[in-house]
């Protein structure tokens, strides 16, 4: 991939943590988090002290902060569990965040090379994305490719990159049922390229490994979909899914891309599918609801940033999804609450 | 949710149901490195260029072989669609093949390696894109879930991961990429050297640029609409036939909910064509993609088009009323295009204008 010099002081890693040993998370990852400033943020719900080790420069969150900042939202927004780390997006003033989940190391490339995850965003998000022609050869502003004969010269300056969702090696991002049924398939193929998402196209963003522009696309990055048995493992949970569809709509919306692909971390073994889709499988069903919404939503040609996206989405949630399922209303309230505490936190 | 098996054995050969169409003028000795993997086939060689030379085709593969005196003669006036001096003329061992699935490659393609070393079975990947479904609704952000070692991520509904039939393999090359003159021009060492180990949908309502050097499909599903244009002697651009193929293509399939997949195989592309030559043909078609593209992207078919006959006639028709005036060129080709699916008829009068199971569009 090409390599973009990267201005450190406009970077912010979020680390959500889940764990209270984040000792070995964060030795795997010196080499690359040394260098940036970290915003870690404690699930609220998580007793105890977290450890974490000397050289990294960061500032910690915990529930006292998240109470002190949120005060009377915190009656519709939840920060538990993997929304800790959105309280981090809140904080942070960077204009890149890259978030990777607290058990998540670094990958190895095909050649055996270190894969440095945080720069691989970084060029994501630095480079132009092209939503609106595939190129066959995918990334062409990386080294080595180019547009592809065919490719309408118009189109070729591209336009700013709001998301850059990486993937995983080992343990991929399956939901439970999938995982259970298959419960040996582990992702052994590293697939070396970047690619846009087209526009209107819509996908499943994992949350697990991301980077986003928070100066485009930051309020887009938001807490809203919780499933009434949440837990902490990511196949208890689809509040992800929600949100990075939310983001694909504003990106459509304001012409920005997404991209896809590299980089890629590895996915530490943890918990047990079976015993996840024993505890919490409406995710898995709400999916039917929520994509066909996504990919009909039009927004009104006046709603020209983020924030404006949002409240429309949140309306259409409330009028559309919520009569099915209290999920939806939540959702819907905790959207228009996040709005205005994003508004709130960002003018101080 | 299983991905189908990928192991050698398990991939059937198909070889009473494909036909390998290749266009050439020059020579075949290009077959020679694919014999292992090409000679169960029957090959349908279309000879372009002057048809009383005397094309050589290596000992012991099955094949028909065309020139223009035959098509002349096999389509009598019909023949005009069918270009002459350039590869696009292969479209012409489209309509003439019974068999179920095409796969068509340039002469100047050979086997390529895969990172391992590995010669690289391009046309059995092909059949194993297209025998397994595409998935144009939703993006999968690992790929094609039918592929040994993947499947649909966390977030895919279920109610969207049966898929939709493939219609188009569209596969790649290593080494000299397909570039576009200016391109070329600017950049002539670059090579590919990538090998992108994934197959992938592309989304309904994306366009994308189609090549025809390395490309598989389901003649039974999409065939007529593979008709590469009026390109080469006598018509003022060259270099689009694929692509123009690839966009009626692309527009049909979104129509009728079928789907293309691009990505893996690669094959090894040998000769970069000279770029001065390149700009010459493309130059007019630089500028016209920019009234092409706006014209596919927004290109609706109505409910009535139940057939890909029916599609692409009322693609014709547009492309007579919208672009008609960017050049008259495009007068002539949305004529040609009628004559096409003419002559298509009148080579496949039964089974190839099947009309999906249940006549759904979407």
């Amino acid at each position: 991939m090409s390599q973009i010099s990267i201005n450190h002081d406009e970077v912010d890693i979020v680390i959500g943590a889940l764990q209270l040993d984040l000792k070995s998370f964060m030795e795997e990852w010196r080499p690359v988090f040394s260098l940036f400033h970290l915003i870690i943020v404690k699930d609220p719900d998580l007793k105890g002290e977290l450890e974490i080790p000397a050289g990294f420069n960061f500032d910690l969150y915990t529930k006292s902060d998240i109470d002190g900042v949120v005060g009377s939202s915190s009656n519709a927004i939840s920060f538990s569990g993997y929304s800790c780390r959105y309280f981090g997006y809140l904080m942070s003033r960077k204009k890149y965040i890259i978030s990777i989940d607290d058990d998540c190391i670094p990958a190895r490339d095909s050649a055996g090379n270190f894969v440095d995850a945080v720069s691989q965003h970084i060029t994501n998000l630095s480079t132009p994305a092209t939503p609106f022609f595939f190129n066959t050869l995918y990334d062409p502003f990386c080294k080595g490719a180019d547009f592809v004969r065919g490719y309408p010269f118009s189109l070729r300056s591209g336009v700013d990159c709001g998301l850059s969702c990486g993937l995983w090696l080992n343990l991929a991002d399956l939901d439970a049922p999938t995982q259970a049924l298959k419960p040996e398939l582990r992702n052994t193929r590293y697939v070396d390229a970047v690619l846009t998402v087209p526009a209107r196209t819509m996908m499943p963003v994992s949350g697990i490994n991301i980077g986003f522009n928070r100066e485009l696309v930051g309020p887009a990055l938001l807490p809203a979909f919780r499933l009434a048995k949440e837990g902490n493992l990511r196949w208890e949970t689809v509040e992800d899914i929600w949100t990075g569809m939310c983001v694909k709509v504003v990106c459509d919306q304001l012409r920005l891309g997404v991209k896809s692909g590299l980089p890629y971390v590895w996915r530490k073994e943890r918990g047990d599918a079976i015993e996840s889709l024993k505890k919490e499988w409406e995710g898995v069903k709400l999916m039917e609801d929520v994509v066909p919404f996504f990919q009909s939503l039009r927004l009104s040609t006046s709603a020209a940033t983020a924030e404006d996206c949002l409240s429309e989405i949140a309306a259409v949630v409330k009028e559309q999804l919520a009569p099915a399922n209290p999920v939806f209303a939540r959702a819907a309230e905790t959207m228009v609450e996040w709005v205005k505490l994003w508004k709130r936190v960002q003018t101080q | 949710m299983a991905a189908i098996e990928a192991s050698k054995s398990s991939t059937p050969l198909l070889k009473d149901e494909l036909d390998i169409v290749i266009p050439t003028i020059r020579n075949l000795d290009f077959l020679e490195m694919w014999r292992p993997f090409f000679q169960p086939y029957h090959l349908i060689i279309v000879q372009d260029g002057d048809p009383s030379r005397t094309i050589k085709v290596p000992e012991g593969f099955d094949y028909e072989l065309y020139n223009r005196n035959d098509i002349n003669k096999i389509l009598g006036p019909k023949a005009s669609c069918i270009s002459f001096k350039d590869s696009a003329c292969r479209c012409f061992g489209y309509m003439v093949s019974k068999k179920k699935y095409i796969f068509t490659i340039d002469d100047d393609c050979f086997v390529a390696k895969d990172p391992s070393g590995k010669e690289i079975n391009a046309l059995e990947q092909h059949i194993k894109n297209l025998l397994s479904p595409s998935t144009p609704f939703f993006f999968n952000t690992l790929y094609d879930p039918y592929r040994d070692g993947a499947d649909f991520v966390r977030g895919y509904p279920f109610s969207l991961r049966e898929g939709v039939p493939t219609a188009v393999s569209h596969g790649l090359w290593l080494n000299i990429p397909d570039y576009d003159a200016p391109t070329q021009l600017v950049k002539p060492r670059e090579r590919n050297t990538r090998y992108v180990d994934a197959v992938m949908t592309i989304p309904k309502g994306t366009l994308f640029p189609m090549c025809g050097m390395n490309l598989g499909f389901n003649r039974e599903l999409i065939g007529p609409a593979m008709y590469f244009g009026l390109m080469g002697d006598g018509q003022p651009i060259g270099r689009y036939d694929d692509m123009w193929a690839g966009w009626c293509t692309k527009v049909i399939c979104d129509h009728l909910g079928l789907g293309i997949k691009t990505g893996l195989p690669y094959i090894w592309h040998s000769k970069a064509s000279n770029p001065f030559v390149n700009l010459k043909k493309e130059y007019k078609g630089i500028y016209w993609q920019e009234e092409l593209i706006p014209f596919f992207q927004s290109a609706t078919l109505s409910k009535e088009c139940t057939t890909v006959q029916k599609c692409y006639l009322e693609l014709a028709k547009q492309v007579k009323a919208k672009l008609g005036k960017v050049d008259d060129y495009f007068n002539k080709l949305a004529d040609a295009m009628v004559t096409w699916i003419e002559a298509w008829d009148e080579l496949n009068p039964s089974g190839a204008s099947t009309e999906l199971a249940n006549g759904s569009t979407k």
